[in-house]
């Protein structure tokens, strides 16, 4: 049994890795629907995949790092402003349902996405 | 008005990482190729050191409310160092238009899936149905 859920655990984080690796994203996208499949409730999944992202995102960033990637002065304009969101994020999670952030989440990848199909 | 717009962004992309389990990526890549002039490749490699310190810390306060076996994420996160590696050596390889196709790709998945669950009725368990 614990063998068989480690081969479920790699084959979530493989997926989110390479979807991390390739769109610099943390690949929660990927681990929170998955690990809600293995039955995990839906905060312990989110719970979960933030902690798996610390580890692929390290990685992700350490490699593209060697290819002179990362632009390390807009990673530290941003950072500030993305700790103080976690933080608030993680506290409204236990209070409210999703519902409404995640159309407004919605909205918003639209926008983006409409931004960068349009050359 | 660039720099507040990406800030802006990097405090939304916080808080959905926070609320949904992401890394926020899927916002902190837009802030940085649209608002700070990164091209997408640059993009996606300096979201990826953003998400660090962001994920470490939803994570702290996930395991202070008790969510999170944080033995569990590390495993995973092990695991998916082979994933890591195939993605981004890819990513250097392929076009940075192909790159920017594939990412707002994916925006329109999430936006769609969560439009979907956005719009759902509001109780999707309704009273007396078999569970």
């Amino acid at each position: 049994m614990p063998a068989n859920r480690t081969i479920r655990f790699a084959a979530i984080g493989v997926l989110a890795g390479a979807f991390s690796g390739l769109f610099g994203v943390g690949g929660g996208i990927v681990m929170v629907p998955l690990l809600i499949m293995l039955g995990f409730g839906e905060r312990r999944a989110t719970a979960t995949s933030l902690s798996a992202i610390v580890v692929i995102a390290a990685a992700a960033a350490a490699i593209h790092g060697l290819y002179g990637n990362v632009r390390l002065g807009d990673a530290a304009l941003l950072v500030v402003p993305a700790v103080a969101g976690v933080g608030i994020g993680v506290a409204v999670q236990q209070r409210i349902a999703e519902r409404a952030v995640s159309l407004l989440f919605a909205l918003l990848l639209l926008a983006v996405a409409v931004e960068l199909i349009v050359p | 008005m660039d720099v507040v717009l990406a800030i802006l962004l990097a405090l939304f992309g916080g808080a959905v990482g926070g609320l949904l389990g992401v890394g926020g990526g899927i916002l902190f890549v837009p802030a940085l190729a649209i608002f700070l002039g990164n091209s997408q490749l640059e993009a996606e490699a300096t979201s990826l050191l953003v998400i660090v310190p962001m994920a470490i810390v939803g994570t702290w306060r996930q395991v202070r409310h008790g969510n999170v076996d944080v033995r569990e994420g590390m495993l995973i996160g092990m695991l998916s160092l082979p994933g890591v590696v195939v993605g981004v050596v890819v990513a250097n390889a392929l076009p940075q238009r192909a790159l920017e196709l594939g990412f707002a790709g994916l925006s329109l998945i999430v936006a769609v899936r969560l439009l979907k669950r956005g719009l759902a009725e509001p109780d999707p368990e309704p009273e007396g149905a078999a569970r």
